[in-house]
């Protein structure tokens, strides 16, 4: 009896806690995904595993010449059919997620701490700082992303370091603009006045203030901007300028069996497949996650 | 008030492309690739190598050659491929024709269809059709352009065999030849920048919708159509002219692609191969082209941004 009284207590105050009975309670942020959304999440978590154990569920190595000819149509256990020197495409799809995801979501990240940190960084402290970053940043953003790619490749040659160092720089100029514009946003806000009054400093409010209330729009745009990441090194590689041969990648997998296709193989299709799939998902989710919070600022900005 | 302000727009445009000339310049003179060498060969002797240099103002310090090279391209000398020795000019000439009729042709269909399309999906928000739209343009701008490129090759030349799969010209087709040739690569970039152009379209006329003096409308009860076309339209014109010149600066990424995917004889495949074979005065030369007439579309969105705002009209 006690027992059961106690635990109800502490329900009530588990409850009291949450200040879920409270009027003016902040909105739950969970998300509710519609249909579409939960489908998408899947397919870009199916490709994330694929990532991670690809190599080892692959039925053949990516480099290995099993299949009889080349540009064969699907059989025995080459499901996809063979590519144009008679290698699994299939494996070579498995092998090539962890190039081309990888690569793209090394860059992102990358280009998030850059622009992130410069961003904030402007906006919070002003001034010459922020004139001088701002600008540098406009100058790049001038610039077609694939003219930057094609010029910096001329000069260094191609490296997957290159390749993840070039994209980072080019997109950190984007996240830059939309972190500076929250970060201008927050600075202003009552809050922060009342952070500054009572005296804490610049990092304290950086750290409680800005980044948890730019955490959101920033998430948003971070699907974006690895769509536009994913796009960019799939499009250099397509060039031939990007990740090297015999390395697996869709980009450059969809240039090398472009022949085929005049014989009626798939083998360049089933790649340019796999990143529809990948960035259409990530798209339709930002897509559900914006209708949803009305977060649509990211979305906005590019 | 407006003029200020398009001068302003127009200087800082200007300021741009000189910013955007020494990034291109710094980038490819990272690594001194020395010309004189690639030219005379293994077998020059260093005196020969020296005068070559000297002639071509190699042993000059960077800034003199940054000068020097900024006003030549001024001028339009372009300078000496590093594959072969020809003028840059005389490399590009023909291929730029090429890439801007193409450019052109993209331009003349796509920018009526999109804002036909754009139009009528804001028309009737919500309805099937609005959706199909949306989420058919959505799926466009997720993809690369490659991707297609591949399916209309799979679909049209492959399988129904209606088109050739290339686009490459001998420089004596007739017009019906050429018209087969181009229609490949038209159909891929009008379909990729209508796709952009569509929906910056729709979104434009329904932040417009969400205005005071359309919610005005609708309580008089004017009809929705009516309102889009006497209302909605004028006042979006601005925002889509914006649009139209911003999608087609998109449209030098989409060249770059799709000149290589279709074998297209046109300034962006001449960039690639020069980018291949590291021929740097070659990229030099196509990134300034390229860059310049992205800055010169951006500066255009612009401007007519600024025009069509009524409110900078009158000085305060």
């Amino acid at each position: 009896m006690t027992e059961e009284n106690k635990t109800k207590e502490e329900e009530v105050i588990a409850k009291l806690d949450t200040f879920d009975e409270l009027p003016d309670a902040p909105p739950k942020r969970r998300i509710k995904l519609s249909w579409v959304g939960k489908i998408s999440v899947a397919v870009v978590a199916f490709w994330l595993v694929i990532c991670i154990i690809g190599p080892s569920i692959a039925p053949y190595h990516e480099m290995d010449m099993e299949g009889d000819d080349s540009f064969l149509d699907a059989y025995d256990n080459f499901y996809l059919g063979t590519d144009y020197l008679g290698r699994d495409t299939l494996s070579r799809i498995i092998y090539g997620a962890r190039n081309t995801i990888g690569i793209s979501l090394a860059s992102t990240l990358l280009a998030y701490l850059m622009g992130i940190t410069l961003g904030i960084l402007a906006a919070v402290k002003g001034g010459w700082i922020d004139m001088g970053i701002s600008r540098v940043n406009d100058a790049i953003l001038a610039l077609p992303t694939i003219m930057l790619g094609l010029i910096v490749i001329a000069a260094l040659g191609s490296s997957i370091a290159i390749l993840v160092g070039t994209a980072a720089v080019i997109y950190a100029t984007s996240v830059f603009r939309i972190a500076r514009a929250l970060g201008q946003d927050i600075m202003v806000q009552d809050f922060v006045e009342a952070a500054k009054a009572r005296g804490e400093g610049v990092w304290w409010i950086i750290r409680a203030e800005v980044l948890p209330n730019a955490a959101m729009p920033l998430a948003t745009d971070f699907g974006l901007r690895l769509v536009f990441v994913v796009l960019f090194i799939s499009s250099l590689s397509f060039l031939g300028l990007g990740v090297q041969p015999p390395a697996s990648d869709w980009g450059s997998m969809v240039r090398e069996n472009l022949q085929g296709l005049t014989y009626g193989s798939y083998a360049a299709i089933w790649p340019a497949f796999a990143i529809a799939t990948f960035t259409i998902a990530i798209n339709l989710i930002v897509d559900d996650i914006s209708a949803k919070s009305g977060g649509s600022l990211a979305k906005k900005m590019v | 008030m407006m003029t200020q302000m398009v001068l302003r727009r127009i200087a800082i445009g200007f300021a741009t492309l000189i910013v955007v000339s020494i990034i291109v310049f710094l980038a490819t003179s990272i690594l001194p690739g020395d010309v004189a060498q690639i030219i005379l060969g293994q077998s020059a002797t260093p005196e020969t190598l020296a005068a070559l240099r000297a002639e071509l103002g190699m042993d000059q310090p960077g800034y003199v050659r940054y000068f020097s090279w900024l006003g030549n391209m001024a001028v339009g000398d372009l300078g000496i491929s590093k594959a072969g020795g020809a003028t840059i000019a005389s490399l590009i000439g023909g291929r730029m024709g090429n890439t801007m009729v193409m450019a052109g042709l993209v331009a003349l269909i796509s920018i009526p269809i999109s804002i036909a399309l754009g139009l009528w999906a804001a028309m009737h928000p919500g309805t099937w059709l609005d959706r199909v739209v949306t989420f058919g343009t959505m799926c466009t701008i997720s993809v690369p352009e490659f991707f297609i490129a591949t399916i209309l090759v799979l679909i049209l030349a492959v399988e129904l065999h209606w088109l050739p799969s290339t686009a490459y010209l001998t420089g004596n087709e007739s017009f019906t030849e050429l018209l087969r040739a181009l229609a490949m690569p038209l159909l891929t970039l009008v379909i990729v920048v209508s796709a952009q152009m569509i929906r910056m379209t729709r979104a434009g006329i329904l932040n417009v919708m969400s205005s005071p003096y359309i919610e005005m409308a609708i309580l008089k009860g004017v009809p929705r159509r009516r309102i889009i076309l006497r209302h909605a339209f004028f006042n979006a014109i601005g925002p889509i002219v914006n649009v139209i010149a911003l999608n087609l600066a998109y449209l030098v990424s989409g060249v770059v692609i799709v000149e290589t995917i279709f074998a297209y004889p046109g300034l962006a495949k001449l960039m690639i191969d020069g980018v291949q074979t590291r021929d740097l005065p070659l990229v030099q030369a196509c990134a300034m082209i390229f860059c310049g007439t992205y800055v010169l579309l951006i500066l255009l969105a612009d401007v007519a941004s600024i025009l069509s705002n009524p409110r900078l009209r009158q000085p305060k």
